[in-house]
């Protein structure tokens, strides 16, 4: 098949030529982004939180009483929540990955320095790291006598006391880089916080930039509020169970409180990708109808150039061209339109990603994204225009003497 | 003649049902996704203040150290600390002002059938109710002196306020929020702006509706919890209470552009003589910002629904060079028609016309599959989890929008094809064929 006689014909057909190749254009370079936008969004909700999601569950408690003591309240809750059946370890904390309470800080290096970079708050009684299941990977975990208060009614002053932390293994290469973080101090306010352990992963309570998400700190504070969040952990399908036993558990040991927001983890962190997932619907409909709405285009158009031809086709059958050379030479002119497209796409699609890249925060397409909308485009148009060339390649030769 | 032409179109149509079909599908889809989004975009950015917003501005003075650790967007959120707050209150140099900040309160009703429960709502100032204009239906605000003594008030909602003491004014009656008596003084008619223009635009801008309101000073004296962003430098004191954290919002009606330029003028006196006694580390740069302004720099509408127009606006693009493909490649196969035609006196503009009716027709119909498939798309919109959801409807305007949007794409999408169908020429057509 040469490619001359496509060339001669699509020069005849010019502006219907180049609208199809403009459509094709454009349907590439919003697939390619489309489909990058895609991957980007469940990559993020992916993400690991660092904890064992699936045997965790929490519940939050709001003691009414102004004279409480939230710390000996929050000791019983949590002698009662161990005590039920099924219930591995239980802590009481003040904040999670996907719960919004961020309470983050700058930290410094010195005393006075600049802060290098700001950190969250994972505070929690005794054995938080391991109700979380967080992974230790260096160093310990916190010592018994190195708890205080986090001093919620004194403007949390427990920062200013406390003297132990377990940092992230991104906050500690963030710190001190290529560095064994043990042992060294951080500033999380004016006071020095000695590095005791690095766990590898812990998702901040809310979403910061990609590169910050994972900068936090597990400090040994007590939560000493009227309002706690209990974490729970145990196996998954026990949860929900456990879940209604523990509200049953609080209220009786104690009435005169709110208790809400009792979930798994799982339904938390449904609930914070809420919105990523919405867009991942629509972005996916959005795609998916662009390429049909394409190949209808395609499989359309030639449809109605198969009708017009259908003379010149008779002829060329009745100088000796084949079935086989008639179908060829449609699938041969749709993968010359589709091949400018492509090539149009491309272009098209770099333009977008940089409108995209300064306005929403999106970073660079990698080649790969083009590398597959190519091919996919190829076929598609292959795949439309199949059924048009085949019945090109019907049209008996006869055709050619017969009057119109 | 034009009934003629429709008749000639509605038989061109018939001879290529499958394509006719495609092309209405294609535009309507295109129309509706479009239409959706520019629906949902344009009940977001309305006036949550229709009448009131021209005369209210945000004040933005900026007391963060230089060394501030700043997150990638920078636009200030415009709290103020306590300090700063109450010196522009006590000045009082705007027509009104107010300070406020965001909170949720234990409501614990009186009743024995009714459990403690959480409410969100606002600890405000005086001026907050005259200056937002919000409709009461029994009562009304307080006054300045309420808020120097630290008075025991409060102003309900609708909602709350059937809740407690179903529909009877509780004019005098008393709420106790976190274990301290409230007496009501007023009783709103359901105000729900939206967004909560007056508070920290996050998330939750639009759906949340606040339910009641006390004074700010009282607040601060029972230590009543707030929610939302407070950001502090420095340490020392009742965070609360201290000149380096920010977390309350103001708010000042001005009811001329010049009183806002004078506004302007005071607000970076004001920096320059903190300044003088160190703080206000930043050169001045004091910002007075309207009701709308602010909602725009504040980014309520959230990127993501930008992003979700400009998709359906590609994608209808994308539609529009379909049916412009399709449309000529099929006025271009009747070159043997039109060339008869033109041959036996038609003018160009008569085949135009001819064509154009097709093509508007297609239009129409695209337009009227459009405006089923945008409500149906506002539906979907609707059982989103969003707090924005439930105000996805179609007003007569957006209804009338559609439609003409409708028909000038199809009459648009049929331009260039007609056009280019008009131009052939009669004789040799009819010679090769």
């Amino acid at each position: 098949m040469s490619l001359p006689p496509v060339v001669a014909t699509l020069s005849r057909h010019k502006l219907t030529a180049l609208l199809l190749m403009l459509q094709v254009g454009l349907t590439c370079a919003i697939v390619c982004n489309v489909a990058f936008m895609i991957i980007d969004r469940v990559q993020q909700m992916r993400q690991s939180s660092g904890i064992a999601e699936n045997e965790v569950a929490l519940i939050e408690s709001t003691d009414l009483d102004d004279n409480a003591q939230p710390l000996v309240r929050h000791a019983a809750d949590l002698a009662a929540l161990r005590a039920i059946a099924g219930v591995k370890s239980a802590a009481a904390v003040g904040a999670l990955p996907f719960n919004h309470h961020d309470w983050s800080n700058g930290i410094q290096l010195t005393p006075d320095g600049t802060a290098r970079t700001t950190a969250s708050v994972f505070s929690g009684t005794p054995g938080e790291a391991d109700t979380l299941g967080v992974h230790l990977i260096a160093g310990r975990d916190f010592l018994p006598d190195e708890y205080v208060p986090e001093g919620s009614a004194r403007d949390w002053d427990g920062l200013d006391q406390v003297s132990a932390t377990i940092v992230t293994r991104a906050l500690a290469e963030k710190l001190f880089p290529g560095q064994d973080p043990l042992g060294k101090s951080i500033y999380p306010s004016d006071k020095p916080v000695r590095i005791v352990g690095v766990i590898d992963h812990l998702q901040r309570p809310q979403a910061h930039e990609s590169t910050d998400n994972d900068y936090a700190t597990l400090l040994p504070m007590l939560p000493d509020g009227n309002d706690v969040t209990y974490v729970l952990r145990s196996a998954p399908q026990d949860r929900e169970r456990i879940l209604k036993q523990a509200a049953q558990v609080l209220e009786r040991l104690y009435g005169n409180r709110i208790l809400r927001h009792a979930q798994t983890f799982e339904q938390l962190r449904i609930d914070f990708f809420h919105r990523n997932r919405t867009m991942i619907g629509l972005l996916i409909a959005a795609a998916v109808g662009l390429l049909i709405v394409t190949a209808l285009g395609i499989s359309g158009l030639s449809s109605f150039w198969v009708q017009q031809r259908r003379r010149s086709i008779g002829i060329r059958r009745a100088v000796g061209a084949t079935q086989r050379d008639i179908l060829l030479y449609f699938q041969c002119e749709n993968f010359l339109i589709v091949s400018i497209g492509v090539l149009l796409g491309c272009l098209l699609a770099y333009a977008l990603n940089t409108v995209l890249m300064q306005y929403y925060e999106q970073s660079r397409l990698p080649a790969l994204y083009l590398a597959i909308g190519a091919p996919v485009l190829w076929l598609l148009g292959q795949l439309a225009v199949l059924g048009p060339a085949l019945r090109a390649s019907t049209v008996p030769p006869v055709v050619a003497v017969r009057a119109q | 003649m034009l009934g003629y032409y429709s008749l000639l179109a509605l038989s061109s149509f018939k001879r290529s049902r499958i394509i006719t079909a495609l092309m209405v599908l294609a535009i309507g889809l295109g129309i509706g996704a479009s239409m959706t989004m520019i629906t949902v975009l344009h009940v977001m950015s309305g006036d949550p203040l229709p009448g009131h917003s021209a005369h209210l501005y945000v004040p933005v003075i900026d007391p963060h150290p230089i060394s501030r650790v700043k997150a990638k967007d920078s636009a200030a959120d415009g709290a103020m600390t306590w300090t700063d707050a109450m010196y522009l209150l006590r000045t009082a140099r705007a027509d009104r002002q107010a300070a406020m900040a965001a909170g949720t309160l234990p409501i614990q009703p009186a009743q024995a059938s009714l459990r403690p429960f959480f409410e969100s709502g606002h600890y405000v100032t005086a001026d907050f109710f005259p200056m937002f204009s919000t409709p009461f239906r029994a009562g009304g605000g307080w006054n300045v002196q309420d808020d120097a003594h630290h008075a025991r008030v409060v102003v309900l909602n609708a909602s709350l306020n059937r809740k407690l003491f179903g529909d009877v004014a509780s004019i005098g009656r008393s709420v106790r929020l976190k274990n301290t008596d409230f007496r009501v003084v007023g009783v709103l008619d359901d105000w729900q702006p939206q967004p909560t223009f007056y508070a920290q635009i996050d998330n939750a801008a639009f759906g949340s509706v606040d339910q009641f309101f006390v004074p700010l000073q009282t607040a601060q004296e029972l230590n009543f919890a707030t929610s939302g962003r407070m950001w502090c430098w420095g340490s020392g004191g009742d965070a609360r209470k201290s000149d380096h954290c920010t977390w309350l919002q103001f708010w000042v009606e001005l009811d001329s552009a010049d009183k806002a330029r004078a506004y302007q003028v005071f607000l970076a006196d004001y920096w320059r003589d903190q300044q003088a006694h160190g703080r206000f580390p930043r050169p001045v740069n004091a910002q007075l910002y309207s009701l709308m302004d602010w909602l725009n720099n504040q980014h309520v509408v959230p990127g993501d629904l930008h992003l979700q127009l400009w998709l359906a606006l590609g994608f209808l693009g994308v539609c529009m060079l379909n049916i412009v493909g399709l449309l000529l490649a099929k006025f271009l196969r009747r070159n043997g028609e039109i060339s008869v035609r033109r041959a036996l006196g038609a003018r160009r503009r008569d085949v135009f016309l001819q064509l154009g009716i097709e093509a508007g027709m297609v239009g129409l119909a695209g337009g009227l599959l459009g405006l089923a498939l945008a409500e149906f798309g506002l539906w979907s919109v609707r059982r989103r989890p969003d707090g924005y959801a439930h105000l996805a409807h179609m007003d007569g305007a957006m209804l009338l929008g559609t439609f003409a949007l409708a028909v000038i794409a199809g009459l648009f999408a049929g331009l260039l094809p007609a056009w280019r169908a008009c131009n052939i020429t009669p004789a040799l057509q009819l010679k090769t064929q």
